[in-house]
């Protein structure tokens, strides 16, 4: 893939992040995420993974997103948006964040392998969903299961919990 | 050339943004959109390592690929569980706020 690419993408996926975290209406955050997200999956599909960026895009900005935005709807949050700034904690959780970035980009600076550019695969037609499908139905077939029954018990707790009254 | 280094500086910017929404905002619907931005984080991470060590036979390895399938089917639930949760706390308290919902503050 181009750096020209690359950093549009990966530009845009910064910028839509921190929208997500700046705007005072949550629909606009939310709506920032899906443009977030479809950047992301363009740089998973510059990693050659054409199948984890599909699925990105079909479950986060289209599944995940629409209950976002289905609970932001319901709730009616318009009155939240106003509320006064703490300073004192804003610059404070700022600075946390930024000695993470700094501890993380010092990291990666000290790793070898950084520097390097990515090699070159053997083939140019990658068949990443035969790939993962034989590895989940193999090697990760009990993980795989475990997640079934994950998700089933998701569902009946969201039933649980939205029942009108908890008890 | 784009480097992994250049995908992983990317990876721990998106990971410091959610994070920052994290510990910035008290709005629980946007501390929880964060955390997804913080999952995907990680998810880029991993499918760049994926990418970058590539098996015998020349193609990524598609063992990172996996985890990052699992991770997104654990976050889709978890949003699921999530969000009714801020539905039945909303019916409950009539807020999103953090700071309204303190009863377990030590």
């Amino acid at each position: 893939m181009s750096p020209i690419l690359f950093w549009l993408f990966a530009f845009v996926m910064l910028v839509f992040g921190a929208a997500v975290v700046i705007n005072r209406n949550p629909i606009a955050s939310a709506l920032s995420l899906v443009i977030c997200f479809m950047g992301l999956s363009a740089l998973f599909m510059s990693l050659d993974a054409f199948f984890i960026g599909i699925i990105q895009v079909l479950v986060y900005a289209g599944a995940v997103m629409v209950l976002f935005l289905f609970i932001i709807m319901l709730l009616d949050l318009r009155a939240e948006e106003r509320r006064k700034i703490n300073l004192v904690a804003v610059v404070g959780g700022a600075a946390v964040a930024l000695a993470l970035f700094v501890q993380i980009y010092s990291v990666v600076g000290q790793l070898s392998a950084a520097n390097k550019p990515f090699p070159a695969l053997a083939s140019a037609k990658t068949d990443d969903v035969h790939s993962v499908g034989l590895l989940l139905f193999t090697n990760y077939n009990l993980p795989f299961q475990i997640i079934g029954v994950l998700v089933l018990v998701a569902t009946i707790g969201v039933i649980v919990l939205s029942k009108r009254e908890l008890r | 050339m784009v480097t992994l280094g250049q995908y992983l500086i990317v990876s721990g910017l998106l990971f410091t943004i959610g994070f920052a929404g994290v510990l910035l905002r008290r709005n629980i619907i946007i501390i929880f959109m964060s955390l997804e931005l913080m999952l995907n984080a990680a998810n880029l991470s991993l499918v760049a390592f994926s990418r970058f060590r590539l098996t015998a036979a020349g193609m990524p390895d598609y063992n990172a690929q996996v985890f990052v399938f699992f991770v997104i089917t654990v976050a889709a639930a978890e949003v699921a569980v999530g969000l009714a949760i801020i539905v039945a706390l909303y019916r409950a308290r009539q807020t999103t706020h953090v700071e309204d919902v303190s009863s377990l503050k030590f």
